[in-house]
């Protein structure tokens, strides 16, 4: 039911209050509307019951167990929720003088030293507003350094397939062909491929870890000799580090330019379109072609590092600071964390999900890299239970919602067939794990006892199993007067 | 697995058939269409285009996922066939039957690049995990 259906024309809001015409007398006669816009008319009970309802019937982090791989809702702790709402933060004018804003700067400064700190890297500039915006300005600064060097023969960007689905995206809205690079049967990249694709039309290399096979990556050193060797700078997808916080320095291990998602591992929510926060990372070479704003520390003042400072910088990404909003929450939490709880971020992390692995491989299903520690996330195929009984991914994670989980990610990535993605994240206590391994156990046996009840699942929610073929190819998007 | 031996096959999981008038015709595999699932979208090449090997030519798209699909060889698309784009299930239903795209090779030589029913087998084989 659409609210637009609730609708009953002349409705007001406030129901029993006296109509008063409302009179917008300050804006000129021919500006002003003549026709009301097609809002829907209903009562404010009605309003509130229909979107109560609707929050009712979605599954989130705050109602149920959310193991979604590559891509997981994560804990979104209300105290750093408190800090970032104090009134003094958010009332401030984004154009009031830095004077005035010292408290903030000061905030965001620290941020962007502890990211320095906790990636290896030179610099850290905090203003991208979305994973995909940290890659684009990763991959923008890339291609600035190049350019600034008159080395413009570089036109090719290598992304192994295991990467994050957005690196090639990125590296084409910058202007470069994408060369795919093979994963080896462990799950690493294919090295003699890698040496096999790099040369003088090199760009770089976008390298995502650990990989989306939930697999940290083993030969990194040899990675960077091969890229660096061939005049290519190195590109760490870093929107998950949930699994190497505290722990590895992706600056250690000699990358250029690092993205962080401050949304997936520094507590801010996600999902929802946002709003996001992909603070960027650099090497000593790329300091110049940061984005600007940068927090500057002098003589005991904060202020804003503009283009005046950096005339090579690649630019704004936004009118102001970044997602300021966002990164005060995400300051709060790594203040609340400190080194030792980020360290126990990525001890937990890769704990879960390697007991979830160990679980349910003795449960009988089987993992895609058994011969590979999980990192944050690992991969279930259910290849051979589909040919024994028809049930598929799908349906396992269809029924998955009938017993109180939401389902972790499906087919992707899509180099393992008929997969399931499982990210626990470290803020899940041992009980829900083991409740959701006994929920697996259960559709397992299910699926061979009675497929049918699998394969027709979901059986208790709002809405049964969607047509999302016909969905796909009779799209109706927009809502008509019956 | 459905592989005909009739046919000539890519890495990139398309299949190949030589006609007599020395043209070849494209679609994708059996396998392909198994990892995608249910397609819902198919766009195919301009006819006329001329197409370079392993060119991105045409894109098929499923509930999970768009994939391109690449120019066997090179050369000159002569047809293409619009009954697959009016009903991209068709893909799904029968791979071999649902060609996509007819190419007139610029050098028929350049079919001996391909892949024997045999060879891809062995590759499809290699990718499973």
């Amino acid at each position: 039911m659409l609210i637009f259906e609730l609708s009953r024309p002349g409705r007001k809001n406030l129901a029993q209050a006296p109509a008063a015409k409302p009179e917008a007398n300050d804006i000129p006669a021919h500006l002003r509307r003549g026709d009301k816009p097609l809002l829907p008319e209903v009562s404010e009970m009605d309003a509130v019951r229909h979107y109560t309802r609707l929050s009712q019937k979605n599954f989130s982090i705050d109602t149920h167990f959310y193991p979604l791989g590559s891509c997981t809702m994560k804990y979104n702790p209300r105290g750093a929720n408190q800090h970032a709402m104090l009134p003094q933060f958010l009332a401030r004018h984004p154009l009031a003088s830095e004077a005035t804003g010292q408290g903030v700067l000061a905030c965001l400064y620290e941020l962007q030293e502890m990211l320095k700190d906790v990636t290896g890297m030179a610099g850290v500039s905090l203003t991208p507003m979305a994973g995909a915006q940290g890659e684009f300005a990763g991959v923008a600064m890339i291609r600035a350094y190049h350019v600034s060097r008159n080395d413009v023969a570089r036109t090719e960007m290598l992304v192994p397939d295991a990467a994050h689905g957005t690196n090639p995206a990125s590296a084409v809205m910058c202007g470069y062909t994408v060369r795919e690079i093979p994963t080896d049967r462990d799950g690493n990249v294919d090295l003699e491929a890698l040496r096999a694709a790099v040369g003088p039309q090199t760009a770089g290399l976008m390298l995502t870890n650990p990989s989306t096979l939930g697999v940290f990556e083993k030969n990194i050193r040899e990675m960077q000799q091969i890229v660096h060797q061939a005049g290519g700078l190195t590109y760490y997808d870093g929107a998950n580090l949930n699994a190497i916080l505290g722990r590895v320095k992706p600056g250690d291990m000699g990358f250029d330019v690092i993205h962080v998602n401050l949304h997936k591992t520094f507590s801010t929510p996600h999902g929802g379109g946002g709003p996001g926060s992909g603070p960027v990372g650099v090497s000593e070479r790329l300091l110049p072609f940061l984005p600007i704003p940068i927090i500057a520390f002098e003589s005991g003042r904060y202020r804003l590092v503009t283009e005046k400072d950096l005339p090579q910088s690649i630019g704004r990404l936004s009118g102001f600071m970044g997602n300021t909003g966002v990164l005060l929450r995400a300051y709060s939490y790594a203040r609340m964390l400190g080194a030792e709880g980020m360290r126990r971020v990525a001890d937990f992390a890769t704990l879960n999900a390697n007991y979830l692995m160990a679980e349910l491989s003795k449960a009988g299903f089987d993992i895609a890299f058994p011969q590979r520690r999980a990192s944050h996330e690992f991969i279930v195929t259910l290849k051979g239970l589909k040919e024994q009984t028809g049930v598929s991914a799908m349906d396992v994670a269809k029924r998955l919602l009938d017993k109180g989980f939401h389902a972790p990610t499906t087919y992707f990535p899509m180099l393992v067939p008929e997969c399931l993605l499982i990210e626990p994240t470290e803020t899940e206590s041992k009980q829900t794990l083991d409740a959701f391994i006994a929920a697996l156990k259960e559709i397992l046996d299910e699926a061979h006892a009675n497929p049918e009840l699998v394969k027709t699942a979901p059986h208790t929610m709002p809405v049964r199993r969607l047509d999302d073929v016909k969905a796909a190819r009779e799209l109706d998007l927009v809502w008509k007067k019956a | 697995m459905s592989i005909p031996g009739d046919l000539k096959y890519t890495k990139s999981h398309e299949w190949t058939r030589s006609e007599a008038d020395g043209t070849v015709t494209v679609g994708i595999t059996h396998h392909a269409q198994e990892l995608l699932g249910d397609m819902v979208y198919v766009e195919t090449p301009a006819v006329g285009r001329q197409l370079a090997a392993g060119e991105e030519c045409a894109v098929v798209e499923s509930v999970k996922a768009a994939s391109d699909v690449y120019a066997p060889v090179a050369g000159e698309v002569i047809a293409v066939n619009a009954d697959v784009v009016d009903a991209p299930e068709k893909i799904n239903q029968d791979a071999y039957a649902a060609w996509m795209f007819k190419i007139k090779p610029s050098n028929p030589d350049d079919l001996s690049g391909l892949l024997a029913a045999s060879a891809y087998q062995a590759l499809v084989e290699s990718e499973a995990h």
